[in-house]
C-alpha cells in the first residue's frame, strides 16, 4: 500500500475528486448518442475513488463512500435488470426502450428514458464492482 | 409480447442482483434462493407449455426485428433444457441450504448460483449465435467463481485448468463467429440456416462446422479435450459440483445439438462421421477412467463424460429414433449426474470421506440411501425399469437401424463397464462393513442427530422418485423427445416463427 499522508496528492485528490464524480455524471448522461455512457462513466467514478484510497487508505474510503461497494453493484444490477421492465407496461417486447418528457419548472422540458435506467444500472454496477475488487487487493495488502 | 420466453432468464438475473444486495443478510439470501430457483421452474413450466401449445416462442428484444436484434426463441428442445434448470437449480439450491459452508455464502455462493442459471437458461433460449456466446461466458465467469470460493489447494488447481481450456474454446468459437459473420453477415441463428444452405462453398463450411465442432466439444466434455472436467468438478463444495455436473457440460452438447441439427447440415456424411467417432471414444475413454479412479466424486466426474458420449451418438447418427433417444438421454443424465453427487454428499456427511476405502456400511445403517443411491446408479447402467434404459434402448435401436454395428458394439460395451463401476461404489461404499479404522461413525449410528440431514434427503428423494416415473411411465417423456428430435429434423418452422412475418 502506498504510504498516506503524501501533502501534495491528498490535496489534489480533495480537489480532484468531486472534478471526477461530476465529469463522470457527465459522461453518463452525455452516452446515449454521443461518447460515453455507463461503463466509462462508472470508470471514471471508481477511477476518482481510487485516488481517494491510495491518498487516504482503506478505511478513510470506506467512510467515505458509508456503503459497502458490493451493495452498490447489487443496486446497479437490480436496476438494470428492472430497465427490462417498463416496456411491459406498454405492451413493448422486454427492453424495449421507453422515452417519457416530463416538463420541470425552470428547467423546462427534460427527456427520461429505459435506456438511461439501464445505463445508471451499469454506472453503479461497474463502481460497486471496480471499488470491491480494489477495497480487497488493498485490505489484503494491509 | 411473447415474456414467457424472457422470464427464465430475467428472474435468475433479478434474483442474482438482489441477493447481492442483500449480501450482509444471509437468512434472506436463502430465502430468496430457494423461492426464486422455485419460480424459475415454475417459469420455465410455463414456457414449455406454450411451446408445447404454439410451437417456437419468439421474442425480438428491445422489439429490434430479427435477424439485425437479439431473438430469444425457444423450441421443444430449449424450453425443456430450461425446465431442468429449474429443477436443477432448486434441488442444489435447497441441498445448498444444509451443506454450503457459511463462508462460502458469505463470498457470493447465492448470487453466483442465479447468475449460473441465468447463464444456463440464456443458453438455451437465445437464437442469436454471438449471445449464446455472450451467455457461455456468464456461466464461465460465474461457475469460475463458484468453483474457487474457498480457495483451497485443490480447487486452484482443478480451476486453471478449467478457466484454460474453456478460455481455448472460448477463443475457437469467438474465431468461428469472425469467419460466420464474414461469410454471411448475419448471426441469427434461423437466418443463418437459411444462407448456409444457400451457400455454394462446402470446404469452407466443413472447416468452420469443424471449429465449432472443437468449441462446444470442449465445452461439453467430449474426447480428446475432456481431461479439465473431471479435473474441476470434485473440488468445490457438494452441491455446486452437482449443478455443475448435471448442467454445464450439457449446454455444451445442447450447443452441437442446435447448430449441427439447425445450421451445418451440409455435409453430413463428413462431420456427423467426426461426430460419431468422437461419440464412441468419448464413451470408452470415460468409462475407462471412471473404473481408475477411487474417489465417488471423481468416479461419477468420468461417467459424465462417458454419458456425453451417448448423446453425441445420437446427434451424430441423425435419425429421428436416435436424436430423441439423445435428446432423452441428455434429460435423463441431467438428473441422474445430480442426483448420485448429492448421494456422495450425504455419504460424506456421514462418514466424512468421498474415497472408497474409508467407506462402508452405509446400507446396513442407513438402507434408504442405499436405494437413493441405486436408483441413479442402474439408471445410469441402463437397466430397466428406470431412465436410463428408455434412453439408451432408444439410442442404441437407432444405430442398430442404421446398421452402425461398430458404435452399438462400443455404446453396449461401455453400458457393461459401467455397470461394473457403479457396482464397485455399492459393493465398497454400501454393501461391506464398516472399516474399522472409520472414527467419526456417530451420525452414521444414529447415535447423534444430524438436524440438516432432512435437507439433502429431499431433493434426492424427489429427483430418484423422478427417474423412476420417468422409467416407467416414459411415453409421454418419450412422444416429447420425439416431437423435439421432430423439430430439429424440420428446422423450417423455428426459421420461419424467427424470421416469420413482419410482426404487429
Amino acid at each position: 500500500m502506498m504510504q498516506p499522508g503524501s501533502l501534495i496528492l491528498s490535496t489534489m485528490t480533495r480537489l480532484l475528486l468531486p472534478l471526477q464524480l461530476l465529469f463522470s455524471v457527465f459522461m453518463l448522461l452525455r452516452g446515449h448518442d454521443l461518447p460515453g455512457g455507463g461503463f466509462i462513466a462508472g470508470l471514471v467514478a471508481s477511477a476518482g475513488f481510487i485516488l481517494y484510497l491510495f491518498a487516504f487508505g482503506v478505511a478513510a474510503t470506506q467512510a467515505l463512500l458509508r456503503i459497502d461497494p458490493r451493495e452498490i453493484a447489487g443496486a446497479g444490477l437490480t436496476l438494470a435488470v428492472l430497465s427490462a421492465l417498463p416496456a411491459l407496461l406498454y405492451g413493448d417486447p422486454v427492453f424495449t426502450a421507453q422515452w417519457w418528457h416530463p416538463s420541470l419548472p425552470l428547467i423546462g422540458e427534460i427527456k427520461l428514458s429505459s435506456p438511461l435506467l439501464f445505463d445508471i444500472g451499469v454506472y453503479l454496477t461497474v463502481i460497486g464492482s471496480m471499488l470491491t475488487i480494489v477495497i480487497s487487493l488493498a485490505e489484503a495488502e494491509e | 409480447m411473447n415474456l414467457a420466453v424472457a422470464l427464465p432468464i430475467l428472474l435468475p438475473l433479478l434474483l442474482g442482483a438482489l441477493s447481492l444486495l442483500a449480501h450482509r443478510r444471509l437468512r434472506l439470501q436463502r430465502w430468496l434462493g430457494v423461492l426464486g430457483t422455485g419460480a424459475l421452474l415454475a417459469a420455465a413450466l410455463w414456457l414449455l407449455r406454450c411451446v408445447a401449445r404454439e410451437g417456437v416462442v419468439v421474442l425480438h428484444m428491445g422489439d429490434w426485428q430479427a435477424p439485425f436484434g437479439i431473438t430469444l426463441a425457444a423450441d421443444l428442445l430449449g424450453a425443456s433444457m430450461a425446465v431442468l434448470t429449474g429443477l436443477l437449480g432448486l434441488a442444489t439450491a435447497v441441498y445448498s441450504l444444509a451443506t454450503t459452508p457459511r463462508g462460502h455464502e458469505q463470498y457470493g455462493h447465492w448470487p453466483l448460483l442465479h447468475l449460473l442459471l441465468a447463464g444456463v437458461t440464456g443458453a438455451f433460449l437465445t437464437g442469436d449465435i454471438f449471445n449464446l456466446y455472450v451467455w457461455f461466458e456468464v456461466m464461465l465467469v460465474a461457475s469460475f467463481a463458484l468453483l474457487t470460493l474457498g480457495g483451497e489447494r485443490a480447487q486452484m488447481e482443478g480451476a486453471i485448468k478449467y478457466v484454460a481450456l474453456n478460455l481455448l474454446s472460448s477463443m475457437i468459437f469467438l474465431s468461428a463467429l469472425g469467419i460466420t459473420y464474414g461469410l454471411f453477415g448475419t448471426l441469427n441463428m434461423a437466418d443463418l440456416a437459411a444462407k448456409v444452405a444457400a451457400a455454394d462453398q462446402p470446404g469452407l463450411l466443413s472447416v468452420l462446422a469443424a471449429m465449432y465442432m472443437v468449441a462446444f466439444g470442449i465445452k461439453a466434455g467430449a474426447f480428446p479435450l475432456f481431461f479439465w472436467l473431471p479435473a474441476s468438478y470434485h473440488t468445490p463444495p457438494v452441491a455446486v459440483s452437482a449443478l455443475f455436473a448435471g448442467l454445464l457440460s450439457k449446454v455444451g452438447v445442447y450447443s452441437l445439438y442446435r447448430v449441427f441439427t439447425l445450421i451445418f447440415t451440409h455435409d453430413v456424411g463428413y462431420t456427423h462421421e467426426i461426430l460419431l467417432w468422437a461419440a464412441g471414444l468419448t464413451m470408452l475413454t470415460g468409462v475407462l477412467g471412471a473404473l481408475a479412479q477411487t474417489e465417488i466424486r471423481r468416479i461419477v466426474s468420468f461417467q459424465i463424460i462417458s454419458s456425453i458420449g451417448y448423446m453425441l451418438m445420437g446427434l451424430a447418427l441423425f435419425t429421428p429414433l436416435a436424436l430423441a433417444g439423445g435428446m432423452l438421454y441428455i434429460g435423463q443424465d441431467i438428473v441422474v449426474k445430480i442426483t448420485l453427487f448429492l448421494v456422495a454428499g450425504i455419504a460424506f456427511r456421514l462418514l466424512g470421506s468421498y474415497r472408497l476405502e474409508a467407506l462402508g456400511g452405509l446400507y446396513r445403517y442407513r438402507p434408504l440411501l442405499g436405494v437413493l443411491f441405486l436408483i441413479p446408479a442402474l439408471s445410469l447402467a441402463g437397466l430397466p425399469p428406470l431412465s436410463g434404459f428408455i434412453a439408451k434402448l432408444a439410442v442404441v435401436r437407432g444405430a442398430i437401424e442404421e446398421a452402425s454395428w461398430g458404435i452399438t458394439f462400443v455404446a453396449l460395451l461401455t453400458g457393461l463397464l459401467t455397470l461394473y463401476s457403479i457396482i464397485r461404489i455399492w459393493q465398497q461404499a454400501f454393501w461391506r462393513e464398516l472399516p474399522a479404522h472409520a472414527t467419526d461413525t456417530g451420525v452414521l449410528r444414529g447415535e447423534r442427530r444430524d438436524p440438516g440431514l432432512w435437507l439433502m434427503y429431499l431433493p434426492v428423494a424427489v429427483l430418484a422418485g423422478l427417474i423412476l416415473l420417468v422409467g416407467v411411465y416414459a411415453q409421454p417423456f418419450f412422444g416429447l423427445a420425439e416431437a423435439a428430435a421432430g423439430q430439429l429434423l424440420d428446422p423450417q418452422a423455428y426459421i420461419d416463427a424467427v424470421l416469420g412475418e413482419a410482426r404487429p
